[in-house]
């Protein structure tokens, strides 16, 4: 168990870290609700993928889906597969924790742990895990330096982590899920909680960790969707009450100028939503 | 008499901001107000001091109507704001500039600053309501102080309602009346406190002195001096903390799986503890009579079976309230990290809870500490030292207090006072202690530190 975290003990070789994330025919219900219809989508390696799409539509339970969070919720069911890097996670292989510590998660609001410090929260992963460290000064300094915030946080390490502000706070979450060396990082509306400019450090940050991380973000900001990602998938729910879906997915670009589907092109011209 | 009436009607009229509607149900109040206040002027004077004399009756009268009448008018006389507020001629002021701020002082404004009419309102409802407490008496010959208190609370509220409805309105009136019986009962509470706890110290300060904690009750005769409850803190100590050492792990734990894990039998085992905290304390006491007394004899060691007993629903409840307090996000970044379930309750929920199940635990030991009736039946009482908890009769500071004040001798009630004393300092310290660990806590969860 203490072995399987690839890379933890070679700081430099991140960029080898990136895995694929492969989602095949995903299905999701809360009780015998169904919210989500056969979902099918590849999230690259090393590259950045938005959901997008109107609230409700599934977007959050898709990604929540992506780490095995979605069967926390009681009542809450999945169909389909999701494979990295060639495992499928809900094979049987691999138990819930370890899938969750390859998939990193940041939450809408920040959540640092009140009852320990800076240092001690960035940390946290690889205590909860009872994973050893032998450097624990560099992790955290390398974690905390990856999400953009080692300057403003390198005098105050024993400091609670609820003194900071949102902002640092919310990349204080990043440097968290950093720490146990997550192949794929997936962010569930990480901004929604900040102002414009821990919106856009936040953003900065998600920027140089692109090259090396495999990140999956849900953002209701159209703006945010077309500056930090390469890929875009838009969920919608047709008509009331029935699941969402997938409409299209397509390059960031395209899906901005010119998208295949006109309901893509309602939404994004913010004809509705 | 009524021939002071017109006089009021007239001067009420000139006053140019109140409707004419309100103002005259307004005057037949005051006037039969004082012609009620004359007339119990007149009584008390005679009943209560006995003034015989026709002339004097009359005198009296008449003043108590005209001072009552004056002090309505002085009252209800308009203030300028009120007036400024209410006034339908007041011509709507012009809109202009902010004016110039710099000449008004840069102070905090009080708004609800009490005021010279309201002091004066609570005077005439205060002699009003001694005055009307006293008509009852004499008219009912009611002799109980606590019947004549309660007539003169209503007649203080009526009164005061009455005089701020004729000032302000209603709504103010029931506003302020609402808020003079909230405040009323809250200086109850407090009164019944401060009196108890003051009692208990006058009375117990008495006995109180080094050897109350030095020496026991083995080798003194009821007549004597000296002794103390050496053996009775003793057995307090040793019993509640066996009690708390078993009943805070598995408190804890049961909280844990009640709202963590919510398993199956979540429900049954809520529904079980919740039974448990009404058991009555005599049945835990009996329960352990019959099990392990019947069998081992009294012992200290049974007390504190009893004691945990009433002690283990109060702990988990309190606990499971204390988890529910810990925000749900923690869980789910602390699952989103790989962490097992039981690493995230010992790593994430349990520390962030700490204060709150520092708190629980303190309380349990101190509802644990000043029970009687499960002891008298497991540890039996003593006037021995007995240290060892696991065998014999052992003592207990309620139940030192409980086999001492039943005895028909001053010293030893004075040494039961002492003991309720103790016992209460000892709650005291540990409710103190609860509310500085948990106002610790709640700094820290809202980062400062």
């Amino acid at each position: 168990m203490t072995s399987t975290v690839p890379g933890l003990e070679s700081v430099a070789a991140t960029d080898t870290n990136a895995a694929s994330l492969r989602a095949r025919n995903v299905s999701a219900w809360f009780g015998k609700r169904k919210v989500l219809e056969r979902c099918t989508l590849d999230m690259d390696a090393r590259r950045v993928t938005a959901l997008i799409g109107p609230s409700g539509c599934g977007k959050s339970t898709f990604l929540r889906i992506l780490n095995r969070m979605h069967e926390v919720i009681p009542g809450a069911q999945i169909a389909g597969k999701v494979v990295l890097d060639g495992v499928d996670i809900y094979g049987g292989e691999l138990p819930a924790t370890q899938v969750r510590m390859r998939i990193g998660m940041v939450f809408q609001k920040p959540n640092p742990f009140p009852s320990m410090s800076i240092y001690d929260n960035v940390l946290a992963g690889l205590k909860l895990a009872r994973i050893p460290v032998s450097d624990k000064d560099a992790l955290v300094e390398e974690c905390l330096r990856r999400a953009g915030m080692w300057d403003e946080v390198k005098d105050r390490f024993k400091e609670g982590g609820m003194s900071l502000s949102g902002g640092q706070q919310q990349r204080l979450c990043i440097a968290r899920s950093l720490a146990v060396r997550p192949r794929v990082l997936l962010m569930d509306e990480p901004c929604s909680a900040l102002d414009p400019i821990s919106t856009r450090v936040v953003e900065e940050t998600i920027a140089e960790l692109a090259p090396q991380i495999t990140i999956v973000i849900v953002t209701h900001n159209m703006q945010q969707a077309a500056r930090v990602s390469s890929q875009c998938a838009f969920f919608l729910v047709e008509e009331m009450g029935e699941p969402g879906r997938i409409v299209e997915v397509n390059e960031t670009k395209k899906m901005f100028e010119s998208p295949e589907d006109p309901r893509t092109l309602d939404y994004v011209t913010g004809r509705f939503g | 008499m009524t021939t002071e009436t017109p006089t009021t009607v007239h001067e009420r009229t000139t006053v140019p901001s109140k409707g004419p509607k309100r103002m005259r149900r307004a005057t037949a109040l005051e006037f039969v107000g004082a012609l009620a206040v004359a007339a119990g002027a007149v009584i008390i004077a005679r009943s209560t001091f006995g003034l015989e004399s026709l002339l004097g009756l009359v005198i009296v009268g008449y003043l108590g109507f005209v001072a009552t009448i004056a002090l309505v008018e002085v009252i209800g006389l308009p203030h300028d704001e009120v007036s400024d507020l209410a006034g339908e001629e007041s011509p709507a002021p012009a809109l202009q500039a902010v004016p110039d701020m710099d000449e008004s002082p840069d102070l905090p404004v009080r708004r609800r600053k009490i005021k010279g009419e309201d002091v004066a309102e609570y005077l005439v409802a205060a002699i009003g309501a001694i005055a009307s407490a006293e008509l009852i008496r004499v008219f009912l010959h009611m002799d109980s102080l606590v019947g004549v208190v309660i007539w003169g609370y209503v007649a203080f509220l009526g009164l005061f309602f009455v005089l701020a409805r004729d000032r302000l309105s209603v709504e103010a009136a029931v506003d302020r009346v609402v808020s003079v019986f909230v405040w009323s009962v809250g200086l109850i509470v407090a009164a019944t406190l401060v009196w108890m706890v003051s009692y208990v110290v006058v009375k117990g300060a008495k006995a109180l002195s080094w050897t109350f904690f030095t020496q026991d009750l083995s080798k003194v005769g009821p007549l004597n001096s000296g002794g103390g409850a050496k053996h009775a803190i003793i057995g307090t100590i040793e019993q509640v903390a066996i009690a708390t050492v078993a009943v805070i792990p598995i408190g804890i734990l049961t909280a844990v799986y009640l709202h963590e894990i919510n398993g199956r039998i979540a429900k049954p085992v809520r529904f079980i503890v919740d039974a448990m905290a009404g058991l009555p304390s005599i049945v835990a006491g009996l329960l352990i009579y019959t099990v392990w007394v019947s069998k081992y004899g009294y012992s200290g060691l049974a007390g504190a079976f009893a004691l945990s007993i009433l002690m283990l629903p109060t702990m988990t409840r309190a606990s499971e309230e204390i988890l529910r307090t810990v925000p749900d996000p923690l869980r789910e970044g602390a699952l989103a990290l790989g962490a097992p379930q039981w690493r995230l309750v010992q790593r994430v929920v349990v520390p962030t809870a700490l204060a709150g199940l520092v708190t629980a635990s303190l309380l349990a030991i101190a509802r644990a500490i000043g029970e009687t009736a499960p002891l008298l039946l497991t540890a039996f009482g003593s006037t021995d030292t007995n240290y060892n908890v696991t065998h014999g009769p052992q003592s207990a500071l309620p139940l030192f207090v409980w086999s001492l004040i039943r005895l028909p001798n001053t010293r030893q009630n004075d040494r039961a006072w002492t003991g309720a004393l103790v016992l209460l300092i000892l709650v005291f310290v540990l409710f103190a202690s609860a509310r500085y660990v948990s106002s610790r806590g709640r700094r820290r969860l809202e980062g400062r530190r």
